[in-house]
């Protein structure tokens, strides 16, 4: 074939042209597929608000609620526990004073919760999601570790929390347990998953 | 070499409309290799039997599996007690999972052991390390499908690596799973990738793998090109036919594989808790994780490196880190075949710090695979931290020592 006639420029633009629109027209086909990955609007709803009655919860003991899929533990802490995690070195910690948005702004202090003796927190290690092991008692931990003081140790990766759900330094979990959003609707019953501000 | 005569009759009739003769001469009857090839040359053709074991039982358990977290256990239950021969099914693709990574993990080390990967067969080795990759995320996917506890933590514990990307994390993660922790969104995507999208990958995969070797000849031993030195008919005097010579030493290699698998199958088929773990005979309980999780073992090695990251560097937090270092891990065998600089393939004839390399890497390879079984204890990360600089040892300083070290001579002819 010979080259009369033939405008290269022209041809060279139009292929590109093509190829650009037809990138574009691919980059639009891929959204709804990647789209479709996203929660679902079943799995969205499903995040309502759920109750729990711990009125049966003696001091020292757990119950787990189940919310968002995600386990919530609502411990009891004896005055001895709210010693013991009062009085933790805060150097020992990775993140004493909970500066990380890891809470709703009104659990305050070194317990980050509402009552000093009923803790609610997300059992979900926040280093790889694992369910942390219940630990209140300071000899309780098999492995050996100075001045336990009790808490949670994830059987994963060996991340050790305080009975705040705080995280001590050193630890593969990079912050301090979640605590969800609840409030009291009276003095037995929980709301995990709602401020008070939202009833 | 001589054209062959044309055939004729529905042969003939064939080859006017398709290349069978062509393809049969091609890539069997005259397709040469090299005459030296030694037991560790057996584990390509396992591999792919073992391929054809996983694709054919995958089909059938798919006939009585049930992707949904209400049905799933009890769906594998049925197939183990009530499927007629559901049991035998089930336990050829367990068995075939792991025996996949055995033999993938020997064909691998073979290309290590005699410089399989370098040039000219840098796309081979790269194509079979996609395949291993591939392989990877196929068999994490189908161990979620019983949805026992060890599944249903396994999962959890993986998709939660994307939640450590610094920013986009959480987002990412819940993306993967479908759900705000692995739900039956999870289960159902997983299985449709485990069972249609990842297996179409693998097998096109398989055929630019093989293609690509079929195209520079398989490498030897000795590590010596045979078609450098051809006899007057054009063929490699070192040479011999893959059909007959291969094929019936491949078969009786597969006899004696097949005489260990059903081993396995019919009077171990848990692996001792290796093929499948004890946990996951308790069906997935999303609020309580068992007390010891490990992945299977063929993934341990990665995770032991993963878990062994307990610091930060350069601003990056120690879970992200831990993910790069996993990655990388991974990420840096696909560039084996620049990282070599030796003149000489074969370890035969490499210098002694290649031989003390190789030793020390899979020597890490394997005690940071016991590491990621065990429980994690200070001491155990300490090692494992010590194993994941050797094993990147082995890789980043290739380009010194294969370039530093004196070599022995390398043959013209194949030794035998």
């Amino acid at each position: 074939m010979t080259e009369r006639g033939i405008n290269k420029g022209r041809r060279r633009f139009l292929v590109g042209a093509t190829s650009v629109i037809g990138a574009v027209g691919m980059v639009g086909v891929a959204v709804p597929f990647v789209a479709s990955w996203q929660p679902s609007a079943r799995a969205r709803a499903a995040a309502a608000p759920v109750q729990a009655d711990i009125s049966k919860l003696h001091p020292g003991q757990r119950m787990t609620v189940e919310w968002r899929g995600r386990p919530v533990w609502i411990i009891r802490r004896t005055p001895e526990m709210i010693a013991r995690t009062e009085t933790v070195a805060t150097e020992r910690l990775a993140d004493p004073d909970s500066n990380h948005p890891q809470q709703p702004a009104y659990v305050q202090g070194a317990l980050r919760s509402i009552k000093p003796e009923v803790g609610v927190l997300i059992g979900l290690c926040t280093h790889f999601g694992c369910s942390p092991l219940y630990r209140p008692e300071p000899d309780a931990q098999a492995d050996s570790n100075d001045d336990w003081s009790g808490g949670f140790f994830c059987p994963c990766h060996g991340s050790r929390f305080d009975l705040a759900g705080r995280v001590y330094t050193g630890m593969p979990a990079p912050t301090n347990l979640e605590v969800p959003p609840y409030h009291y609707l009276n003095d037995t019953i929980i709301v995990v998953g709602e401020d008070k501000e939202a009833v | 070499m001589a054209a062959p005569e044309k055939p004729g009759g529905l042969l003939g009739w064939l080859d006017a409309r398709f290349p069978v003769s062509r393809l049969w001469r091609d890539h069997l009857a005259n397709y040469y290799v090299p005459k030296n090839l030694n037991i560790w040359y057996i584990f390509g053709s396992l591999a792919l039997l073992v391929l054809v074991n996983q694709l054919l039982t995958g089909i059938w358990l798919t006939m009585s599996y049930r992707p949904s977290p209400e049905e799933a256990f009890a769906s594998i239950e049925y197939i183990m007690r009530d499927v007629e021969w559901g049991w035998l099914i089930r336990y050829l693709h367990t068995t075939g999972a792991s025996a996949l990574f055995i033999v993938v993990y020997l064909h691998m080390f073979r290309g290590l052991l005699y410089g399989s990967y370098k040039a000219p067969r840098e796309l081979v080795w790269v194509f079979g390390m996609a395949l291993y990759l591939i392989l990877m995320a196929e068999a994490f996917m189908g161990y979620l499908l019983p949805w026992g506890q060890m599944s249903y933590w396994g999962a959890q514990v993986i998709t939660s690596f994307f939640s450590a990307v610094p920013s986009i994390g959480p987002g990412l993660a819940e993306w993967v799973r479908g759900d705000y922790v692995v739900s039956g969104a999870t289960l159902n995507r997983f299985f449709a990738l485990h069972v249609i999208a990842l297996p179409l990958v693998i097998l096109g995969l398989v055929v630019l793998h093989i293609v690509a070797l079929h195209e520079v000849g398989s490498n030897n031993p000795d590590g010596i090109e045979i078609n450098a030195l051809k006899d007057d008919a054009g063929k490699p005097v070192d040479g011999i036919p893959f059909h007959p010579y291969y094929t019936v030493k491949d078969l009786v290699g597969v006899a004696i594989f097949l005489f260990v698998f059903c081993g396995v199958v019919f009077y171990f088929p848990e692996g001792g808790g290796f093929f499948i773990e004890q946990p996951n005979f308790a069906p997935a309980d999303p609020l309580n994780t068992p007390d010891h999780i490990a992945p299977v073992w063929y993934f341990t090695p990665f995770y032991a490196i993963l878990r062994g990251v307990n610091f930060s560097l350069l601003g990056l937090d120690a879970r992200f880190l831990g993910v790069v270092f996993m990655g990388g891990a991974i990420a840096v065998l696909f560039v084996l075949p620049w990282l070599d600089r030796s003149p000489v393939r074969s370890m035969r004839y490499k210098g002694w710090m290649s031989k003390l390399m190789l030793a020390v890497f899979i020597a890490s390879f394997v005690a940071l695979g016991v590491l990621g079984v065990l429980p994690p204890t200070p001491v155990r990360t300490r090692l494992a931290q010590l194993f994941t600089v050797l094993y990147f040892a082995y890789f980043l300083l290739m380009p010194l020592y294969t370039r530093l070290e004196k070599n022995r001579p390398v043959p013209k002819r194949v030794t035998g």
